[in-house]
């Protein structure tokens, strides 16, 4: 198929930006989003261009690197997959398809459609683990059981590949979804029962720090996510939060 | 003859001995030394994580922009460990065998059995960590199988348990990075190691975002850099899987150890077009239910190539479910080097499917009807229908595989619930890495090795689940033990200066190389080289290598590093962020790598694991091991061109295992 790629270029954070028009042909169904990205790079750097700088890395889905706003949307038009797993069968010949990066104050845009998600790794920081030193001298792994339910719902709010499609997608560029399906994970286990308070207040302090939006509940964020992480993962957390706030701690 | 330092002792009382007798670092003096490591995978993070919570300084460095974005996340099927929960007979001793046996006879004893003693406090630390591992309704944790065993031990988070233990291990790295006692520099790369006085004492790593470089010095350096399967250009590795730290290393002095043995993974999706920049994996646990067949008539393979016949429409009688048939005894369940070689077999002989005749099927519908029969039991259903059956059974296999169906469905537009996946073999993982002793040091002083970067313990052939294994048994608990016995001759070092000749000409070096790309005026793209080693690598070095084509692949491959040098283009310029840039740095290493992975396969006169010589096999096409002459670890040390590289040997030397000729018959 033959396509129309408006690209957006920005050489580094203080740039204004564009975008850019290029044309491509013999683009197959079978590509992945990213390989044709791939096909569209050489083509540049065979032309004496720059090629367009983006993140990716496993391209299997599961990293979070890869990042593109495609025809609006974050991870493009499919639901439960990232750019990488996009295939060009989503889209038809003719198209025309706009790609820009993830834009959010918190999150800097770096080169092109490369931004700087550095503030989910301080968030973490701040209390999204629990305090146990690695000397493997703990409790015998199957001490204390856990029930299956509440296993596979930690399991689900842990899925989260931190790729921040939640804060794109966002009108008001809010990281509630990936902040609360940490703070969930531990929440729903009873190794992250002693920090629970402490660990809601220091990870929502630290969100706010970074700049994120607040949460207006349109669920915009769960619709894209890759992952499917749930909105209840947000009730929780604020219920957590807010039980930690009347409690003092 | 290279000293492995494996301590005396009975095997099974080397490692506790050992930990009672090395020398340890104070609280007060671990505060005066420095640690770098390089790499945040599983290996890396938990290395890091534990060496700064044990008080020493660390530094980390990753080239993605986070560590929790390391390879060691894709990682799918579980975790082995010698819990024996199933009550099935296992033990620390059968896992050491299993390894032992796996790796085809050619791993050190010493380091395994420390590798299975160990796996038991990996899953009580994950668990502790709050890892949300997969349960049974009793609450407790559950298990399954995987190839070359016959014990259920894997540790499982569904097809992700990759991710959950990275995660785990980030979360520790992350609190000490709140303490600072991790400073952690993303989106940096390692450019050069740093010796001085002949021990390693820092790195030249360069900002990817600002392309500066930057001199980092410390008292030992750690690398966690992963494996080389990008060489091959298509492999399951991620896109930024890189050498480049190790052969840096190589080339300052550390010796590379079985280069040659790479894992080809028998169960990832085959090559769809040139265009591909990479194969999926599907879990090996999908062995555990999946039956591998190809149609048994050669004609009926070609009308399913031309697409004028249905795998479904295959009657059973006209199928070859081969591994059942060659191998009654572990079936499926064979090792994978076995179950791509078989494969490989059936294809080259005109029976694999997919339009390039370069795949075979991978069928769930015999795993469905059982599933569906024994929920139809459980439900107290009285004769249910196929169709009845078939709908209970896809319920258990999605919750079981779900999301590996549907990575499969996104990729080939198939749907595994009716139809057979068609699988190949992928270069996935590689045994060989930088030799180290038992300490996990490399030959050069302070420099050391761990996780997939090392060589250490998966002989020939890895056994499934045993990366991640490895990964965090070196970083949680060998290194933070063996690096304090040789940082207590440092305590009245003080700290490492960088300003010495040493790091000035480290960096100008690493300056001059990158100047050279970004002037070269050449005309190819760094890919299309990327792509051509790949092919060389691949057709010569893969799943079966003879003398000839070793001998012409390391020919083709000094001309094409030629090439390279004379006629890349690398757009833009050293300065600011320039991926193409960092990416021409790492194919110029897998342009030497790739030379001396063949002339290490062209010496090992023999057949073992996933190093297979046409030379060397039984009458039925099985590996032929050549023990008299070749129970050793070939270790190569750097002379200028990689094929001028010099020879080591460490023997191998079994005091508790019988070498026999490996069978899964």
């Amino acid at each position: 198929m033959n396509l129309t790629l408006k690209v957006w270029r920005q050489n580094g954070p203080q740039d204004k930006g564009h975008f850019d028009t290029h044309q491509l042909s013999d683009v197959t169904g079978d590509m992945s989003f990213l390989e044709m990205m791939d096909v569209l790079n050489d083509k540049i750097i065979r032309e004496g261009g720059e090629p367009i700088a983006f993140d990716h890395d496993c391209r299997e889905g599961i990293c979070g690197m890869c990042s593109m706003f495609i025809n609006g949307e974050a991870h493009g038009p499919g639901r439960g997959v990232t750019t990488c797993q996009l295939h060009m069968r989503s889209f038809k010949d003719g198209d025309t398809i706009t790609i820009e990066p993830w834009r959010a104050s918190a999150f800097p845009v770096v080169k092109d459609l490369t931004v700087d998600r550095s503030a989910f790794d301080r968030i973490i920081q701040a209390g999204g683990y629990v305090s146990v030193n690695t000397s493997g001298e703990t409790l015998d792994a199957n001490a204390i059981p856990v029930p299956k339910a509440d296993a596979d719902e930690a399991f689900n709010a842990a899925t989260c590949i931190g790729c921040g499609a939640c804060v794109a997608t966002c009108k008001n560029a809010s990281a509630m979804l990936f902040v609360s399906a940490k703070v969930s994970q531990f929440a729903l286990l009873p190794q992250g029962q002693p920090e629970r308070k402490r660990r809601v207040t220091r990870m929502v302090e630290q969100m706010d720090k970074e700049g994120f939006g607040n949460c207006t509940n349109t669920g915009a964020c769960a619709v894209e996510c890759p992952k499917g992480i749930d909105l209840t993962n947000i009730a929780r957390m604020n219920r957590d939060f807010l039980n930690a706030s009347v409690t003092g701690q | 003859m290279l000293d492995s330092k494996i301590p005396g002792g009975p095997l099974a009382d080397k490692w506790t001995q050992y930990k009672n007798n090395i020398r340890l670092v104070n609280p007060a003096n671990k505060r005066l030394i420095d640690v770098i490591v390089v790499g945040t995978g599983l290996a890396g993070s938990s290395a890091a994580a534990s060496l700064a919570e044990m008080g020493y300084n660390v530094k980390a460095f990753c080239f993605q922009d986070s560590p929790r974005r390391a390879h060691s996340i894709a990682a799918q099927g579980g975790i082995n460990a010698a819990k024996n929960y199933q009550n099935d007979g296992d033990s620390v001793y059968r896992l050491f065998y299993d390894t032992i046996k796996g790796g085809d006879y050619r791993s050190r004893e010493a380091n395994v059995h420390r590798l299975a003693e160990v796996s038991t406090s990996i899953i009580d630390q994950c668990v502790a960590q709050g890892v949300p591992f997969a349960r049974e309704y009793g609450g407790l944790l559950d298990n399954r199988s995987f190839g070359g065993v016959q014990v259920s031990r894997t540790f499982y988070a569904k097809g992700q348990t990759g991710q959950q233990l990275l995660l785990g291990a980030y979360s520790a790295l992350s609190r000490q990075i709140s303490k600072g006692k991790v400073k952690m520099y993303n989106r940096h790369e390692m450019m050069d190691v740093v010796i001085v006085d002949g021990k390693a004492r820092g790195i030249i790593a360069r900002n990817l975002v600002t392309g500066d470089l930057e001199r980092h010095s410390a008292h030992a350096v750690v690398l966690a850099t992963g494996g080389y399967g990008n060489v091959f250009f298509l492999s399951t590795n991620a896109m930024g899987s890189n050498v480049s730290a190790a052969w840096k290393a190589h080339r300052k002095g550390a010796f590379m150890a079985n280069p040659c043995f790479t894992q080809i993974h028998p169960t990832c999706i085959p090559v769809s077009g040139h265009y591909q920049s990479k194969l999926t994996l599907m879990s090996e646990s999908l062995r555990n239910d999946g039956r591998i067949w190809v149609p048994a008539k050669a004609e009926d393979a070609e009308a399913v190539r031309k697409g004028t016949l249905k795998p479904t429409a295959i009657p059973e009688a006209d199928r070859d479910y081969y591994l059942e048939r060659r191998y009654p005894a572990f079936g499926n369940l064979v090792p994978r080097d076995v179950a791509s070689r078989a494969a490989k077999e059936r294809c080259d002989a005109g029976f694999g499917v997919n339009t390039t005749g370069e795949a075979v099927f991978l069928d769930f519908a015999s795993a469905i009807m059982r599933y569906g029969k024994t929920e139809a039991n459980v439900m107290g259903l009285e004769n249910p229908s196929d169709d009845k059956m078939r709908e209970l059974g896809k319920a258990v296999v999605k919750a079981k595989y779900g999301n590996l169906f549907d990575m499969y469905r996104q990729i080939t537009d198939d749907n595994p619930y009716e139809t057979p996946m068609k699988i190949y073999p992928a270069v996935h993982y590689t045994m060989g890495g930088l030799w180290v002793d038992y300490n996990l040091m490399t030959t050069v002083p302070g420099l050391y090795a761990a996780g997939e970067a090392n060589f250490s313990d998966h002989g020939a052939n890895r056994l499934g689940a045993s990366a991640l294994m490895q990964g965090l048994a070196d970083g949680y608990f060998v290194l933070p033990y063996t690096i304090g016995d040789y940082l207590a001759d440092d305590i009245r070092t003080g700290a490492i200066s960088n300003d010495t000749p040493e790091f000035v000409e480290a960096e100008k070096a690493v300056q001059a190389q990158l100047d050279k790309f970004v002037s070269n005026n050449g005309t190819t793209p760094v890919d299309d080289f990327h792509r051509r080693l790949g092919r060389i690598m691949w057709d010569n070095c893969g799943m079966a290598r003879n003398k000839e084509g070793l001998t012409q692949a390391i020919a083709d491959i000094a001309a094409l590093r030629e090439e390279f040098y004379a006629n890349v283009r690398v757009p833009g310029s050293a300065k600011g962020y320039n991926p193409e840039l960092d990416k021409a740095g790492r194919v110029a290493d897998f342009l030497e790598l790739g030379e001396l992975m063949c002339k290490d396969a062209l010496e090992r006169e023999e057949s073992c694991g996933g190093h297979f010589r046409e030379e060397h096999q039984t009458e039925e096409g099985e590996a032929l091991r050549r023990d008299d002459e070749f129970t050793f670890v070939s270790a190569w040390e750097c002379n200028g061109k990689p094929n001028d590289a010099n020879l080591h040997k460490e023997g191998l030397v079994y005091e508790n295992i019988e070498l026999k000729q490996r069978s899964y018959k």
